[in-house]
């Protein structure tokens, strides 16, 4: 008996808590009451950022380029990105375009905080400029300098062998899965030995810039593809 | 690639140079760019508006009528420009589809001229961006029923030559082609209406006999309603019976609904002729004649509104699943909640949850019959709820319902949906083979380029005289087919190959090979040669072993080349081909076969040309004879 009260009350109790809580959701769901201070608010992100690159003739004097190169180049950039800055998700689609067989947004993510200089996550133009300045018309210690940059993820001034292991993996996973010979798991593994046993000259396991340009210029190869893309632009 | 993307290149290219202290090979060259001038600006006339635009863009989309040197045709000399007697308002879109890289089909523009200015500029209509192409599709379907429709009542006409058979067959399936099945439909339909109005009849109590209840028509008029039953399915019969034998294939006709339909009306009166007044299954034989009210189906075939009815149930069949199932849940956690929240009431008729079961369904439905009504306040506090929620729960999926069968009866097609999966199907194949063909494009401007390497490269002492000249011929050939950006994307990738010491293959190749691969087991022919350390020699021979027989015809895969000639480079080579060595079988000619059907080199000469690479290999001593075709590899040229 005292059973079957406790049953019917209970569910009294439960009805109506279940009552008082769904009005409390309704309410807050109306906009009526606020739990927190951030809770409307949040909702509004700033949807387009905007962005006016400095003048043209600071550009000219700051990068390498003619005024005629930077004005093909500004075209094409805001063509592509019309709100004037690239953030990161944009910079892999484009990159991702150029290589169709593989996945390249692991290497395009390196790629971007290699231009993202100031570390905002987005690409102005002036960092878009300032790197194809670096890349296209500086000194090859310049470039040198750019390139250990880019394999530096942490930017602590040394490469270690995991930081390398995985700007290979990035770059291997670009190469898709139809590639002849197949790629093997321990292949980007085995490319980061090679690397590190011809950069690494004091065998610490980690490379330094000065290890790394040392060693570039004195490999023939490395040099004389530095200069393959003198004439892209 | 993309329009837009193609200003990106440049940067791509740049920051290749980030691969470049990585790579152990050396980078291809990159391809120059000859006559390299300023960008110009190009004037269309469009019949007196005039657009202008940079060359560079209408040079994105080479084929195309104005990326190409179709444009030339209508140059105009006087005064400079392109003219084009075509209309201008379209003529808009086609450029934007340049600058911005996507098509948009403007919805007040009539599809056909729309369509007729696309085929002009050579633009295919695969290419409407997504935001565009369900409009672009409808009203393409519309204008192509409109145009069937025109057709169909020519149709209509008397072929020759049609046995009895299929007239017969026409004449059920289209009653407005001829009086006689004009006069057999009608028939048909006064029958089916008599046979169910008998039916309902038949329960009416008519009339009573006195000192006795009342009783219905049919126990009264037995006779009467009983020949009026054997008339009706006697035509019903002899209608299914000329059905089935002029049906074009009897077999599908039986399978058919609308044949099951009559089968299973005329079914009860045979049993019912079969049956005996035997007592016990004059019961069942009672349960039979319900089944005679299925002879209202066969109206739909005399209305078309009946049999869209239908189909509209049948595909919103996922609709209304989700709404019998969500109904179901519903039902059964509130039929739970009452029984429980009723138990203590006395009298209370929540006997059990199935019996709550009816409550909830009354209150969802909003019916509300008032048999069964909660007294206490959980009760009557839970039993609002579940109304509140019935009502939506109800409410949802029903427009969906609703808003098809108002689609469905105004396009009045019922091939329609199944139509539409399959050109999406069509389209989605088409814009992937176009995606693959910017990958095919690279591996195909691979062959040939490495192709021109390979002659670069080789010592070529059997080489034949007149090949040398032909062959510059078909450099040039090929380098003019490929447009700059192409060459410059395809130098990209052909420098992300040679930092990882891989190749890019189609997926064909790839997937044989792998097959290959782990089927075959680690010895192969010649085990000595696969203990050795330099190996280089050895993927190479083995290679060039397999490959003797298919070089006889002309028509030599050319895939082989890019293997071979891979390993006529420096030493640094050897340490990572060892990494790479993948057991061949013997199968791996019929393979190149294969897998050379896509590729197309579209050179004109046939000749073979061989030549002898020597490869930079140790001292292999094994004692296979081979020793001198290992060395040999024999290149053809188309």
């Amino acid at each position: 008996m005292l059973s079957a009260i406790w049953e019917t009350e209970g569910l009294q109790t439960v009805g109506i808590v279940v009552l008082v809580f769904a009005s409390i959701k309704l309410l807050h769901l109306l906009g009526l009451i606020s739990f927190s201070e951030d809770s409307v608010e949040d909702e509004l992100e700033l949807s387009t950022v905007r962005h006016r690159p400095e003048g043209l003739e600071q550009l000219e004097a700051q990068t390498r380029f003619s005024r005629k190169e930077l004005q093909i180049l500004y075209r094409g950039f805001k063509n592509e990105c019309p709100s004037g800055v690239v953030n990161e998700d944009t910079f892999k689609d484009i990159y991702a375009q150029f290589f169709p067989q593989g996945d390249a947004s692991t290497y395009a993510h390196f790629l971007f905080n290699a231009f993202d200089t100031d570390h905002n996550g987005s690409v102005s133009f002036e960092d878009f400029v300032m790197g194809l300045s670096i890349l296209l018309r500086g000194s090859i210690q310049e470039k040198l300098n750019w390139a250990f940059n880019l394999y530096d993820i942490n930017k602590d001034g040394y490469i270690t062998k995991e930081e390398m292991l995985d700007i290979m993996k990035a770059i291997y996973d670009m190469m898709g899965k139809c590639t002849y010979p197949a790629l093997r798991e321990e292949t980007p593994r085995q490319h980061v030995e090679i690397f590190f046993q011809k950069m690494d000259k004091n065998k610490d396991g980690v490379v330094t810039i000065d290890e790394f340009i040392d060693c570039c210029q004195n490999d023939e190869n490395i040099m004389r593809s530095m200069h393959l893309f003198e004439n892209v632009l | 690639m993309a329009a837009g993307v193609a200003a990106w290149l440049p940067f791509a290219r740049a920051a290749a140079i980030g691969w470049m202290p990585v790579a152990n090979l050396p980078m291809p060259v990159a391809p120059a760019e000859k006559n390299r001038r300023q960008d110009e600006l190009i004037i269309l006339n469009v019949s007196g508006r005039r657009f202008e635009t940079w060359k560079n863009t209408l040079d994105r989309y080479p084929d195309t009528l104005l990326g190409s040197s179709e444009k030339e045709f209508f140059y105009n000399e006087e005064t400079k420009e392109y003219f084009f007697d075509r209309d201008p308002d379209v003529f808009r879109s086609v450029l934007n589809f340049y600058r911005t890289g996507k098509l948009h089909y403007p919805r007040y523009e009539c599809i056909c001229s729309y369509d007729e200015e696309l085929a002009f500029f050579g633009i295919i209509s695969e290419i409407i961006g997504d935001c565009c192409y369900e409009e672009y599709k409808d009203r393409k379907r519309e204008n192509a029923e409109r145009l069937m429709d025109d057709q169909e009542d020519k149709k209509d006409a008397k072929l020759p030559n049609m046995t009895f058979r299929e007239t017969m067959w026409r004449a059920f399936e289209n009653p407005h082609t001829s009086t006689m099945a004009l006069v057999f439909y009608y028939v048909t339909g006064f029958f089916i209406a008599i046979s169910v109005i008998t039916n309902v009849v038949e329960t009416v109590p008519c009339g009573t006999v006195p000192n006795q209840k009342e009783v219905p028509c049919g126990e009264r008029y037995t006779v009467a309603f009983f020949c009026m039953d054997t008339a009706c399915v006697m035509i019903f019969t002899v209608e299914y019976l000329m059905r089935l034998f002029a049906a074009p294939s009897r077999y599908r006709f039986m399978r058919s609904v609308m044949s099951i339909i009559d089968v299973v009306a005329i079914l009860p009166y045979y049993i019912g002729l079969v049956m005996t007044d035997n007592e016990d299954v004059s019961g069942a034989f009672v349960t039979l004649r319900v089944f005679r009210v299925f002879r209202i189906f066969k109206f739909s075939r005399h209305s078309q509104g009946l049999r869209i009815l239908g189909y509209t149930l049948k595909s919103c069949a996922s609709e209304l699943g989700f709404l019998l199932f969500s109904l179901t849940m519903a039902i059964i956690i509130f039929a739970t909640v009452m029984f429980y929240a009723e138990k203590g009431s006395s009298s209370s008729k929540f006997t059990s949850i199935p019996a709550s079961f009816w409550y909830t369904i009354v209150t969802m439905t909003t019916l509300g019959y008032g048999d069964m009504v909660p007294k206490t306040i959980a009760g009557k506090i839970f039993g609002s709820i579940c109304s509140l929620s019935g009502v939506l729960v109800i409410a949802l999926p029903v427009p969906v319902i609703v808003s098809n069968f108002s689609r469905i009866y105004h396009q009045n097609q019922r091939q329609d949906k199944r139509r539409a999966q399959k050109v999406q199907k069509a389209r989605l194949a088409r814009i992937r083979i176009a995606k693959t063909g910017t990958s095919n494009a690279f591996l195909h401007s691979k062959r040939n380029g490495l192709f021109n390497e390979a002659l670069e490269f080789t010592q070529l002492p059997y080489k034949m005289n007149l090949s040398e000249q032909s062959s510059t011929e078909e450099e040039q050939l090929l380098t003019k087919s490929t447009s700059l950006l192409e060459s410059q994307h395809h130098h990209l990738l052909h420098c992300l190959e040679k930092t990882t010491n891989h190749e890019f293959v189609d997926e064909q190749y790839y997937q044989q090979s792998y097959l290959e691969a782990g089927l075959q087991n680690y010895p192969s022919r010649s085990p000595s040669l696969s203990s050795q350390d330099g190996m280089t020699g050895t993927c190479c021979s083995r290679r060039s072993k397999k490959h003797h027989t298919p070089l006889q015809n002309t028509s030599a895969p050319a895939l082989m080349q890019p293997l071979t000639h891979k390993h006529t480079h420096q030493q640094g080579l050897q340490e990572l081909s060892t990494i790479h060595i993948r057991p061949l079988s013997t199968s791996r000619s019929s393979l190149n076969m294969r897998v050379d059907e896509p590729a197309s080199l579209n050179c004109q000469s046939n000749q073979i040309t061989t030549a002898i690479i020597s490869i930079p290999t140790p001292p292999v001593t094994t004692p296979d004879g081979d020793l001198t075709h290992q060395n040999v590899v024999k290149v053809s040229t188309l």
